[in-house]
């Protein structure tokens, strides 16, 4: 089980904060497929990747990132701190 | 050493003295604050501030750790607010102490644009017209260019 969470406006697309799931992907972007293939808006939050970034287990990562062991996984947009 | 990710408003005159007080291992103690700024047509009713719990404190605790690597720091303060904000509310401050005048500022500006980038907060600002997220700015993501190690 791995648990996804959605921030900003992604939260806001897909509708929900976070859930969890049950997936043999691979990686973060065979997930990405896996949920744009679920619903229309989830299509529509993962439509440009360009637009997010992601983070596995609270660490900033790329999109080819490996879910081996991994118990955690956030889209969100580029942050805007400060 | 400290970071500290909260709801409720900070005194930043109180936080500063706090800082340098007692400071005989340090001579220089550089302190930032970041405000709430109105639009330019002044219509900004308020603005909402959302984290992800856990990675914030984390990323934060990161970038002092790297900032405590490149400079002489003796101390270093971190806050950062969430949740809802008017214009003239105070957002976030850091303070940086060191022996060095020069390591104190650099290390200040490489924490703001550190946490401005890395630091996982998004803005949204309200107006009569509606609500808008915050755009990142291409100019944040190229500040961070500069404390590239060659």
């Amino acid at each position: 089980m791995i648990e996804i969470l959605y921030f900003a406006w992604v939260r806001e697309r897909i509708g929900l904060p976070k859930e969890r799931l049950e997936t043999s992907a691979a990686t973060v972007a065979d997930l990405v497929e896996e949920l744009k293939a679920r619903e229309e808006r989830y299509a529509a939050a993962f439509a440009d990747l360009t637009a997010l970034r992601v983070a596995v287990d609270q660490e900033l990562t790329e999109f080819d990132a490996p879910l081996d062991g991994v118990r955690e996984v956030a889209f969100f947009p580029p942050m805007t701190g400060g | 050493m400290a970071v500290r990710v909260q709801h409720e408003p900070f005194d930043f005159g109180a936080e500063a003295n706090a800082f340098a007080a007692g400071r005989s291992d340090a001579g220089a103690v550089v302190t930032f604050t970041g405000i709430v700024r109105d639009l330019a047509r002044g219509d900004l009713d308020r603005m909402e501030i959302e984290h992800y719990p856990g990675m914030t404190e984390r990323a934060l605790g990161g970038i002092e750790a790297e900032a405590r690597a490149r400079w002489d720091l003796r101390d270093c303060l971190i806050i950062h607010r969430f949740g809802t904000m008017v214009p003239g509310d105070m957002i976030m401050m850091v303070a940086t102490a060191s022996p060095h005048r020069a390591d104190a500022f650099q290390a200040a500006e490489f924490l703001m644009d550190y946490l401005k980038s890395r630091a996982p907060f998004w803005k949204k600002e309200y107006t009569r017209d509606g609500a808008l997220w915050v755009d990142s700015k291409d100019a944040d993501e190229a500040a961070l260019g500069r404390w590239a190690k060659g």
